[in-house]
């Protein structure tokens, strides 16, 4: 019981020291660049985190992600651009519209099995990017919308107001944004909702024999995770400005991936390890920057290989073979007693991988 | 009414190279049951090796797509023996990530090696032949016969060689081929290799009609993939059927539709075919 | 004795072949029903039609005087039938503990909206869901495995723990496909003692087996299946003295 409540302990601790570093980053960061690419990371973070849901915990790869990425940024820039909505309505509309397109996609989609699903949602990935792309009179198609607003400044009650021309503000936007992503992750896997989707990823039919509705809980992750995706497109539309249709295509999915594999699928930190990882390799190998897939590739290949569940994952993995050598020997035998703190504790994606 | 006719060509061309790559995809879905995301820039890699054999070896043009067909064969035994065999008892999407994975890497290693920009084939047969009053360049009628030609040696194959109707026999069913002994490295690795090889086929019949460039796989996969879910995943006669039908869709659909949404008439195909029949348009029942 | 479920000329053809032809198949509250039959006879297509995998091609299932023909499987569930599969079927990354804790979920109500809120309804579920997953770990005696991860325990514990996760649904009917494949002899006494406490805890249970002699010894009724047709059914003295159940196994070079 007491190593449990430590490392419940030192667990929080961290967290603290994360949440602190977090938000003191744009006083201890000087380079306006530096912070510009954690502001990316962060961003890349939050579509990850829907991505991570129906892949990761639920056990479909979806590779219309970035599809519901551009939805929700072409959202922002076509509400604030062409009908000057704020910043501030367009936001939930873009997410409510991603999540819309999720559960028209899935309805349809859901039903098939895991090849169909997955060549399924790649034609849609693809469906997105070529509508954004040739729709001109909605899109501005290959030229891009030019000159999205910025989100709309926020008066203070002392008097002033918060303005997001600001780099530092923009910062604050986004992490707050990625912590409500991150605790919202964190409750649903946690509960007995995030167990269904972990069931379903295990086995679709011994889910449905214990009466799981594997299609509506199916349904219902992948509609989180459009609207997670919806949700960076419309934060990437008020920082960037500028939205073009790549944004939307299936490569960006393929970036996603990449970033979520090597941070760790069905774990809570993966996409946020994984997203500042390869990007900060990425912007300081700025050299390869075309050619990176030439790396990447293999690598991603790799990791699934070898570390399937990414490196946060094989850290997981490493801390329980740890434990288990600490534990005396006789433990392997006899089962060691269990303790109700233990129990509610639990959290299997620990011990799996 | 010329027009209809002029396009049905052009469909039945189009339809001829859809069927040599979705055929091939067909058989390693059947065999391994991995949607093999790779498979069109196995496609890119053999128009890039028909055309330099073609302009910097001056290869007669025939030669130059069997070399291809030899060098892309092999290049799809070594994708198997790296990437896929290993993952074979590692859950499906795991499978598919690794597609991704090797798709990114052959497009980014054909831009390093040999640039992003267009490249176009030398036209071979460039006359033009009128018949019955269609107008017709002699490329797409050496497309539409040598594809007939290829699928006659394909069915040739899997009927009369052993290691052909063991193919046919695993498709078919998995466990029980197992049971009867047949070495199944041996046939992944063939189908793989045959994929392959009609993959550099298509390419190299299809290059002087289109460009040379390192991204021209990826559209074209997911137009195969469309086709083989037509054709009820892992149908052999189901991908021909489906590979015809959507190059004469596209082809007609252009008499129908602006140009610049071609390329949607296939996704939407397949997302009305999905929706009315989950299983594909040919698939049994029970599947 | 009242009926708990019951069949109706039940078919299933696969492309024209019958693998389930026309079954009348009964099985009385609180009872220990087998299923028997020589290898290929149906017997597995026959669980997969009650619980919902299959649709079935023709005929009924009437579960405690409600007609549950075609519902999926999921849906059966939710009426109280719960299964397990010939192999074992588990969730092999996690805690045994957790293996059991999801099987309340056809009991919670909580969305996804009451997980992020942590609402008091979600609350009450997951101790629920938790204290239902203990007891039931009690029950099937793996009480003290609880915290230990799935693939460190035997196979025989596996069982137990595939059996434990349907029981975690509280059924009212249990069926068993083949619950002893691939355990020793000491293991099925205790693997039959398991199941006679199951039934004796009021949950009536059907099962598949090939071990005859555990057949023998913990069925009240047998039905014997040959051929996807029912050539028999009656308590095991009789069975065991049916002229066509003989023939069957004997015919099918089965032997026992």
């Amino acid at each position: 019981m007491t190593p449990s409540i430590n490392s419940l302990r030192s667990g929080k601790a961290i967290y603290l020291a994360l949440g602190l570093l977090a938000l003191a980053l744009p006083y201890i960061i000087t380079s306006k660049y530096l912070l510009h690419v954690v502001i990316m990371c962060y961003m890349y973070a939050i579509a990850i985190y829907g991505l991570n849901l129906i892949l990761g915990y639920t056990g479909q790869l979806s590779l219309a992600h970035a599809g519901f990425y551009g939805i929700g940024a072409y959202t922002v820039g076509i509400l604030t651009l062409k009908l000057h909505w704020s910043f501030w309505l367009a936001l939930p509309a873009a997410c409510i519209l991603a999540s819309l397109a999720g559960i028209l996609v899935g309805l349809i989609s859901l039903r098939l099995k895991s090849h169909y699903f997955t060549i399924f949602s790649l034609c849609v990935g693809l469906i997105l990017f070529l509508t954004i792309e040739h729709w001109d009179s909605l899109t501005e198609g290959v030229r891009g919308l030019i000159g999205v607003p910025p989100p709309n400044p926020i008066p203070l009650p002392g008097g002033g107001s918060i303005v997001f021309t600001d780099l530092n503000a923009q910062y604050y936007l986004v992490l707050l944004c990625l912590v409500f992503t991150i605790f919202v992750m964190n409750r649903i896997i946690n509960s007995m909702v995030g167990r269904t989707f972990m069931a379903i990823r295990n086995s679709e039919e011994l889910a449905s024999t214990i009466g799981i509705n594997v299609f509506t809980s199916k349904l219902l992750s992948f509609v989180i995770s459009a609207f997670f995706a919806g949700l960076a497109g419309a934060l990437f539309a008020g920082y960037i400005r500028f939205l073009g249709p790549p944004m939307s295509h299936p490569n960006m999915t393929f970036e996603f991936l990449l970033m979520l594999l090597i941070g760790g699928q069905g774990t809570l930190a993966g996409p946020l390890v994984g997203a500042l990882l390869v990007n900060t390799v990425t912007e300081s190998l700025q050299f390869m920057q075309s050619y990176r897939y030439v790396v990447f590739g293999p690598f991603l290949i790799l990791v699934v290989m070898f570390f399937p569940r990414g490196i946060t994952g094989g850290y997981y993995s490493l801390k329980n073979r740890i434990r288990l050598k600490k534990q005396p020997r006789a433990a392997h035998k006899e089962a060691p007693p269990v303790l109700a703190a233990d129990h509610a504790k639990t959290k299997s994606e620990e011990l799996r991988g | 009414m010329e027009l209809y006719f002029q396009q049905l060509l052009n469909g039945l061309t189009l339809g001829s190279i859809y069927c040599l790559v979705a055929l091939g995809l067909t058989l390693i879905y059947g065999i391994m049951h991995i949607p093999n995301f790779a498979h069109g820039h196995l496609y890119m890699v053999g128009a890039y090796c028909v055309l330099f054999l073609c302009t910097l070896y001056g290869l007669n043009y025939w030669m130059a797509i069997l070399i291809s067909m030899v060098i892309l064969a092999v290049i799809g035994i070594i994708m198997e023996r790296l990437v896929f065999h290993p993952l074979r008892d590692s859950p499906p999407t795991n499978s598919f990530i690794a597609a991704v994975g090797a798709l990114l890497f052959l497009e980014a290693g054909a831009t390093v090696l040999w640039g992003a920009d267009y490249r176009r084939m030398p036209e071979v047969f460039d006359k033009v032949v009128n018949i019955f009053g269609i107008m017709a360049t002699q490329q797409r009628l050496v497309v539409i016969f040598s594809a007939l030609a290829l699928m006659g040696a394909l069915y040739l194959f899997m009927k009369k060689t052993l290691i052909g109707s063991t193919i046919e026999a695993m498709s078919q069913d998995r466990e029980g081929a197992f049971l009867v002994g047949i070495d199944a490295n041996m046939v992944s690795m063939m189908t793989f290799g045959v994929a392959s090889a009609l993959a550099a086929a298509a390419a190299g019949l299809a290059g002087p009609l289109f460009l040379v460039f390192p991204s021209m796989g990826g559209l074209l996969i997911i137009k195969a993939f469309v086709i083989i879910v037509l054709g009820g995943m892992g149908s052999i006669p189901g991908a021909v059927a489906g590979a015809y039908i959507l190059g004469l869709a596209e082809s007609l659909g252009a008499t129908v539709f602006p140009a610049e949404y071609k390329d949607l008439v296939a996704f939407i195909l397949l997302v009305i075919i999905l929706s009315i029949r989950p299983t594909g348009l040919f698939a049994k029942e029970g599947r | 004795m009242t009926l708990i479920l019951n069949t109706e000329s039940l078919t299933k053809t696969f492309g024209g072949l019958s693998a389930v032809s026309t079954v009348d198949f009964n099985v009385q509250k609180g009872e220990i029903m087998a299923v028997i039959g020589p290898n290929g006879a149906g017997k597995s297509t026959f669980f997969n039609l009650i619980s919902g995998f299959l649709p079935p091609s023709g005929g009924r299932i009437v579960f405690s005087e409600e007609e549950i023909t075609g519902l999926p499987a999921h849906a059966v569930a939710l009426k109280g039938i719960a299964r397990t599969f010939q192999t074992t079927h588990l969730f092999p990354n996690s805690l045994v503990i957790d293996n059991l804790i999801i099987g309340n979920r056809l009991r919670t109500r909580m969305n996804f909206m009451d997980s992020i809120f942590k609402t008091s309804r979600a609350r009450r579920e997951e101790r629920e869901s938790l204290d239902n997953a203990r007891e039931i770990l009690d029950f099937v005696g793996l009480g003290e495995a609880a915290s230990r991860p799935v693939d460190s325990i035997s196979q025989e514990a596996k069982k137990r723990l595939a059996i434990g996760l349907a029981l975690a649904t509280r059924p009212r009917l249990l069926l068993l496909d083949e619950p002893a494949a691939g355990i020793n002899f000491n293991e099925t006494e205790s693997l039959m003692h398991l199941i006679n406490k199951i039934r004796d805890s009021g949950i009536t249970v059907c099962l598949i087996e090939h071990k005859m002699k555990m057949v023998m010894n913990l069925a009240d009724r047998i039905t014997v299946l040959n051929y996807g047709m029912k050539i028999a059914e009656g308590t095991p003295g009789e069975i065991q003295s049916d002229l066509r159940v003989i023939e069957a196994y004997l015919g099918g070079n089965e032997v026992a």
